[in-house]
This record gives C-alpha cells, sequence and structure tokens, in this order.
C-alpha cells in the first residue's frame, strides 16, 4: 500500500479575476522508503499540492480530491483535530529559506522541543535528551551549547539542518521538502542532500523532493513526477526521464540545462515545445 | 594592448566599531586579489557567500573603494576613495544585480527607470533619452508597449532584462553581473544567458560575471577564478580550471556540484542497492 495517495488533485484560489487554478487534475504515489522528485518551474503548482495534502493553505484554497489518502486513511474526510495528530508527526515539512521558517524570538532548542511536547508528550529531561540526540544525528556539533542559541546565530545550512532535525523528531514515515536547498552554496547544498539521503534510508522514510533543480533530481531520486502549470506532465523512474524523457517538454528542461549546451546558445523552453501539445498530452 | 579591467592586488578591510560589549575588530573581505579581463571576453569569479566576490563586485563597479591595492579600468587607474567618481568613469562601468526583485524601484515605470542613467550621467535631451530607452527595451526582447508599465506587472524574467537594459543605457565597456540568473527558473536561466552572449557580442562587452553555479559559469566564461575567505586560490582560462583543479577548495567544489547525466545517475543507483 502507498503511504501517501493523491488521485485527481484539485486546487482552486478565488481571486478578483475568477477562480485560478494552481493544480489541475494531479495524481501520485509515494511508497514506503521511496524518493519522489517533483520537477517544475515556478507556478508549476508543485508547492501548492504539497502544501494542499499537509492542509496548509489558507482558507480561500478550494482543495478537492478524488481520494487524499495518507496510510490508507483519507485526510480530506477526517476532522481537523484528527489530522493535525497525522501533520507535523508523521508526515512532516521541510522549506526552502530555513531562516525565515524558524521563529526568531525562540531559541532553536524550544522550537525543537515543542514538537516533542504537543505530539510526543515527552517530560522536560527526556525532551532535552531526545532534542540532542536529534541534533546529533543531524551533525550539529556541541548539540547541548547549540539548543540554547538563537537562529540568527546560525548559517543558514546550520538553520537547514535544525528544520530538519525538527522535522524529523516525531519519526515521520513521510518527509516533504520543498525546494530543501536552493538557498544555499552548492558546498552546503551538498552536505544537506548527503544528509537527507543519509536519514532517508536510515528511517526507511518515504520522501517528496520538490525542487527546480535537475542536478538535485538526478542525485537524489528514484522516481520523477514533471509538472507544468498545474499538471502533470510525466511520470517515470529517474533513469529513463534522463535517458529517455517522453514528454518534450521534460526534453526542453534537460536541453536549457547549461551542462548540456553543445553550441554557442542555449536552446530555450519556448523554442522546443509548444504549451497546446504537452498540456493536451498530459495525464490527467 | 591594455586591459579594459585590471587589478592589482586589491584589498578590502571592513572595520566594525566596538560598543559597549563587544571589542573593535576589522575583517578582511579581500586580501590582495589581481586579475585582468581584456575586451569582449568574460571572467567568472566563483566562490561560496562570504567568500568576497560581491565586495571585489562593489569595487570593481566603483561603489566602494578598495582599502590598498589599483584598480584600472581602460588602462586609467581609478581611486574613488581621492578622486570621487566622475561621470565619465560611471559610463564604463554598470551592474546588474542578483535579485530583479528589488533592484527596480517600484514606483518608477520602466521608461523612466531606463532613462534615469542618462538624466544623471549625460545632458542628452528628454527627447532622444525617450527613443534611447525604446531602443534599448526592445534590444533585450522586450516590447514599446512596455514602456510605461511599472516593475510588479512584469516576471522575474523580465524584469532580469530590464535591468540588463538599464545597465547598458549609458554603454558600458564592463558590465559586472552579480549572480544574475541564480533567481530565476531554469527555462527563463537560458534565455538570460542567451540574451547576455548576443549582447556581449554585439557591444564588444566586457564581463565580470560573479556566480557560484558552476554549470553556468563552465557555460558563459572564458577566464574563472576561484575565490576562499577572501583570496583567489585559483586563477586561469576555463579549461585550464575545469579539467585541472589545483586548490583543494576547487576540487570539493566541483565535487559538490551535482550531476545531471546519466553514467552519474547509473553510479548512484548502483551504489544504492547495492548498500
Amino acid at each position: 500500500m502507498a503511504l501517501l495517495e493523491i488521485e485527481n488533485l484539485v486546487v482552486e484560489f478565488q481571486t478578483a479575476t475568477g477562480p485560478f487554478r494552481a493544480v489541475d487534475g494531479v495524481s501520485l504515489k509515494v511508497h514506503e522508503g521511496e524518493v519522489l522528485a517533483i520537477v517544475g518551474e515556478s507556478g508549476s503548482g508543485k508547492s501548492v499540492s504539497m502544501l494542499a495534502a499537509m492542509g496548509l493553505l489558507p482558507w480561500t484554497a478550494k482543495v478537492t480530491a478524488d481520494k487524499l489518502a495518507f496510510n490508507g486513511r483519507d485526510l480530506l474526510k477526517m476532522p481537523s483535530a484528527e489530522r493535525r495528530k497525522i501533520i507535523g508527526k508523521d508526515i512532516a515539512m521541510i522549506f526552502q529559506e530555513p531562516i525565515a521558517s524558524l521563529n526568531p524570538c525562540f531559541t532553536v532548542g524550544f522550537q525543537i522541543e515543542e514538537v516533542l511536547r504537543i505530539h510526543m508528550g515527552l517530560d522536560r529531561a527526556a525532551r532535552r535528551k531526545r532534542a540532542i540526540e536529534l541534533f546529533e544525528a543531524v551533525g550539529i556539533p556541541d548539540p547541548a551549547e547549540r539548543l540554547g542559541h538563537y537562529p540568527h546565530q546560525m548559517s543558514g545550512g546550520q538553520c537547514q539542518r535544525v528544520m530538519i532535525a525538527i522535522a524529523l523528531a516525531c519519526n515521520p514515515k513521510l518527509l516533504i521538502a520543498d525546494e530543501p536547498t536552493t538557498a544555499l552554496d552548492v558546498t552546503i547544498q551538498k552536505q544537506i542532500l548527503d544528509l537527507l539521503m543519509k536519514l532517508q534510508q536510515e528511517y526507511r522514510m518515504g520522501l517528496i523532493m520538490i525542487t527546480h533543480n535537475m542536478g538535485v533530481v538526478a542525485e537524489t531520486a528514484d522516481r520523477v513526477v514533471v509538472q507544468y502549470k498545474g499538471r502533470k506532465i510525466e511520470e517515470a523512474d529517474v533513469l529513463s526521464l534522463f535517458e529517455a524523457p517522453k514528454s518534450n517538454y521534460t526534453r526542453a528542461l534537460l536541453a536549457a540545462l547549461p551542462e548540456n549546451a553543445t553550441g554557442d546558445r542555449l536552446p530555450t523552453i519556448s523554442e522546443l515545445f509548444s504549451e497546446q501539445q504537452t498540456l493536451e498530452g498530459a495525464a490527467r | 594592448m591594455t586591459h579594459v579591467l585590471e587589478a592589482r592586488s586589491l584589498v578590502r578591510d571592513y572595520h566594525i566599531p566596538g560598543s559597549l560589549f563587544r571589542k573593535a575588530r576589522t575583517v578582511h573581505a579581500l586580501k590582495g586579489v589581481s586579475f585582468a579581463v581584456d575586451e569582449g571576453k568574460t571572467l567568472a569569479i566563483v566562490g561560496e557567500s562570504g567568500c568576497g566576490k560581491s565586495t571585489l563586485g562593489r569595487i570593481i563597479t566603483l561603489i566602494d573603494p578598495a582599502t590598498a591595492g589599483e584598480l584600472l579600468i581602460d588602462g586609467r587607474k581609478v581611486d574613488i576613495a581621492r578622486e570621487g567618481l566622475t561621470s565619465e568613469m560611471r559610463r564604463k562601468v554598470q551592474i546588474v544585480f542578483q535579485n530583479p526583485y528589488g533592484s527596480l524601484n517600484p514606483r518608477q515605470k520602466i521608461g523612466d527607470i531606463l532613462a534615469e542613467p542618462l538624466v544623471i550621467n549625460t545632458k542628452v535631451p528628454a527627447g532622444e533619452r525617450r527613443d534611447r530607452a525604446m531602443t534599448m527595451l526592445k534590444k533585450v526582447g522586450l516590447e514599446e508597449k512596455h514602456y510605461n508599465r511599472y516593475p510588479h506587472m512584469f516576471s522575474g524574467g523580465q524584469r532580469q532584462r530590464i535591468a540588463i537594459a538599464r545597465a547598458l543605457m549609458l554603454n558600458p565597456k564592463l558590465l559586472v553581473l552579480d549572480e544574475p540568473v541564480s533567481a530565476l527558473d531554469l527555462s527563463v536561466q537560458a534565455q538570460v544567458l542567451n540574451l547576455l552572449a548576443d549582447l556581449q557580442d554585439e557591444f564588444k562587452l566586457t564581463y565580470v560575471f560573479i556566480s557560484h553555479d558552476l554549470s553556468v559559469v563552465r557555460y558563459i566564461a572564458d577566464d574563472v577564478m576561484v575565490m576562499y575567505y577572501g583570496e583567489a586560490v585559483e586563477y586561469g582560462s576555463r579549461d585550464e580550471v575545469f579539467s585541472n583543479p589545483q586548490h583543494s577548495y576547487t576540487k570539493t567544489l566541483f565535487a559538490a556540484t551535482p550531476r545531471a547525466d546519466v553514467a552519474s545517475i547509473k553510479a548512484r543507483l548502483a551504489r544504492k542497492n547495492a548498500a
């Protein structure tokens, strides 16, 4: 059975000019211990579809789906109190801007212990012990000391490690990483990706990696979903996607990578694919 | 032949004043960097955040003075700390910043944004300013109808085109590009890189391209300089640096860059299955 199962997800936002469809009939599945990458440009609905699964969208968003099930339980039909017990515990999420996603007014120790208190009901001493363990697991040096620090005292890479530690605090079954390395340097990106892959293997988690970087996809994913304008354009295992992309949009994306450049000009996406054709061919 | 840009052991220190709780200290952002760029060529400056590459960009663009060392533009020594900045020098060097959302004034129309460098640095009459702005707008792939619009009406890629157009309004010889594509999507990134290449050919522009994305650098640069903690640890032609990196930091940087080719994916999957 799939860990997360989404069928025909539609997300609409009410705007002054009528409803806007950010996600248009996306279906996907993630299995235990699997790394799924969702690739797309900004505006392709990749973040919105995962925020919808997490129930983190504002009330202006209208979320409908034929099925949105985690571990066989339908998330849309359960009462919100029930759902909150799953979100943050069994499904955890890491965001793009590590420094912005931590609360600047509290120490990182407080923020990680808050999760442990709410979801795990541990007492003070046990929380502290677990927090130190988690900081060690994500490679933060001198964890006991670091717990007392505020986010502004840490670098971006360290903050992202804290975010990962918070996400892992309750041993989630599914981790959603939304552009976890976009704001970081390449060398730090490598460290964070290596860490995520190591932890994913260790805890046998399902991992959804949302990214627009084809390099990150190539380095991490087992399976890849390509999204464009809210629709799923292609789904394939990572090797076949890079070896023989089926959709002309994916082909264009790969051709636009500077490292694949052959001439002295890069082929641009608009030259290589027709939007009409791609959207018609999209798996609906 | 003189180089368009030459730097001789540039040093920049920042003094952080002390307070009740802290002693005064000095940050050495640049520790003696030297390089030269010829006309129509591109020098890429690579390094992680905090390595001094943006400080160097600001010195080359004549925004900040260097603490020590010499900066020669078009064979002429420039020292803005002593002589100030003449509009003649400003016409020679321009910069494009990383974030196209922050670098355009939201309350100015595109036409006014483009004409402003002319207002400040030249005596060109208003009618001609308008014509030149119009021409430049088309040159960077935008249209006449965009002239009276505001920055918020444009996408990130279009805004970066506007920033490039503004930088080119004074026909500079040297353009400093501070991470011009790192805030852009892959497809838009390709378009902007192509635009930069076209403009370089047309106007014989010299680029200083600051970036941390090695795949972009490999594509666009003639020479590459790798910086680490304020020092140039590696400097040479692109092929030299990429085929035979000398410094350990350069090697780390190469190893950290994700690879998107089929062979590396196969290797990774094989490792994973073996584990």
